[in-house]
């Protein structure tokens, strides 16, 4: 595609932006932050990527992992949780699913060891882990707040955090899954997914395309699970003190 | 009276607050053994703080809660609550039936409930054993507040607190809760501290009265002190007869 054809494309942002002024929707300014954005952070992406994958330096691609996973927990913190210490480890349950799942891609030979594969494929990973993240700590601090009477009533009888708090961690941890799960039951039914599509339009087998594409599906599954989970046990200690209480009201 | 009793649980200049707002403040005195202690006092006054203070569900800012002449602060949490039992305000059940939520501080200790024991923890509170398999959300008020009551007797504790248990329930089931108290207390010694909204209930019921006001201990003594309170403080609100 050639940027003269790339500027044809404005006209996408064009409809939308006579739209909100038709209606009088006051999202002009955010169309056109969010337009701008894009461009300049998919465009400096795009030509990151082209050094990185020239270079083929393992320590380029351990920077472009790092930036990833330093922008994704800043995400999660920014969207504020009540949990203290949350960024730390946010940080780790990131890095942890990195590991694990590049640990097997690569391991087993499953993907090659080069920046095409690995840092696209990170992306995925570490933005799936996000989402699940912020998911999982405002459905698990809200659970923790609307049933608190259900959490002291097991500290009162003698039960120690982890028992009282394990049936609110197992209901967020299965909460954060479920978007995840539904979303994966209807794929290819309703919406190709991004990637297989990308890589049809680049050209590539359709066939090539869906193993790739059930490759992602089968890591965001690992992903769900061991973000929530990981996420939920690392965090579950802080809602109490040492005198196994539980701590006044979280704030959201 | 109170250096002529052995107590169960006694504060020492405790003061407990929520984000600075004093809730207790240098409250001092002492729970009976083996007795009915009443707690009296209008809404606020601090008397469901008191109660999670002995149970151990939070910690007080300064001062000392001593069970058995030992410090709370310093006793495992875990043994502290199966010692001091508390029975909540509202009686939260969870989802399942009545025998699920009997077996609760039993399953915390990795243990499993015998059914005759399940039978007799109900029969004990004056409900039918049939009453085991009945949904928890189905029980009426006063049969809630019961089972409530017999799942904290499950860990046997020496202590029992019981939070404004009798205020929604309609005058029969009142009169059966008090009765249930008097019984667990004649024959177990089950040192028993209750709040009650109710003054006469207070004098009924109760061998010993606290009565609380804006975080402090307005007049402890006998429960007969209700009828000639010490302070105006005390006279106004029992001549109000309601918090």
């Amino acid at each position: 595609m050639t940027y003269g054809t790339l500027a044809l494309t404005l006209i996408f942002v064009f409809i939308p932006l006579v739209l909100t002024r038709v209606l009088n929707l006051g999202l002009e300014k955010d169309l056109l932050i969010a337009t701008i954005r894009s461009v300049i952070q998919l465009l400096a992406v795009g030509y990151l990527l082209a050094f990185v994958f020239e270079a083929e330096s393992p320590v380029f691609i351990l920077l472009m992992i790092t930036l990833m996973i330093v922008a994704a927990t800043h995400n999660v913190q920014r969207k504020g949780t009540a949990i203290p210490g949350i960024t730390a480890k946010v940080a780790v349950t990131f890095i942890f699913i990195e590991v694990l799942t590049q640990g097997i891609l690569l391991g087993f030979g499953i993907i090659p060891a080069t920046p095409q594969y690995i840092i696209p494929i990170s992306g995925m990973v570490i933005g799936n882990s996000m989402v699940l993240a912020i998911l999982f700590l405002n459905r698990f601090t809200a659970e923790v707040e609307a049933r608190r009477g259900e959490v002291e009533l097991f500290l009162s009888l003698g039960g120690t955090p982890k028992q009282a708090i394990h049936p609110r961690l197992m209901q967020a941890i299965k909460a954060s899954m479920i978007p995840t799960l539904e979303s994966q039951k209807t794929m290819g039914l309703v919406q190709l997914p991004g990637m297989m599509s990308g890589l049809i339009i680049g050209g590539a087998d359709p066939i090539e395309a869906v193993q790739f594409q059930l490759l992602i599906i089968f890591l965001i599954m690992t992903n769900a699970a061991v973000t929530s989970a990981m996420l939920g046990f690392l965090s579950y200690p802080t809602l109490f003190n040492g005198r196994m209480q539980l701590v006044r009201k979280l704030e959201t | 009276m109170e250096d002529r009793f052995e107590p169960a649980v006694r504060f020492e200049n405790v003061n407990y607050s929520i984000d600075g707002d004093l809730i207790l403040k240098e409250v001092t005195g002492s729970f009976p053994k083996g007795r009915i202690t009443t707690i009296v006092g209008p809404s606020g006054a601090g008397k469901s703080t008191l109660l999670k203070l002995c149970n151990g569900l939070i910690s007080p800012d300064s001062g000392k809660i001593l069970i058995d002449g030992r410090q709370t602060e310093e006793m495992d949490p875990v043994r502290l609550r199966r010692k001091v039992g508390i029975a909540l305000q509202d009686a939260p059940m969870m989802d399942g039936s009545v025998f699920d939520n009997l077996e609760i501080p039993l399953v915390l200790q990795g243990k499993r409930l015998e059914p005759e024991a399940a039978q007799s923890a109900l029969t004990d509170v004056g409900l039918p054993a049939g009453l085991l398999s009945r949904d928890s959300r189905e029980l009426s008020g006063g049969q809630r507040q019961k089972v409530s009551i017999a799942r904290t007797l499950i860990n046997r504790p020496e202590v029992l607190l019981l939070d404004e248990i009798t205020s929604s329930l309609d005058p029969a089931s009142q009169a059966e809760i008090e009765l249930l108290i008097k019984t667990l207390n004649d024959r177990h010694g089950t040192t028993v501290i209750w709040i009650t909204h109710n003054i006469d209930q207070a004098v009924r019921i109760g061998d010993y009265t606290w009565v609380m006001m804006d975080g402090k201990v307005a007049e402890t003594g006998e429960a007969l002190l209700l009828h000639e309170p010490a302070t105006l403080q005390v006279r106004e609100f029992v001549k109000g007869g309601q918090v």
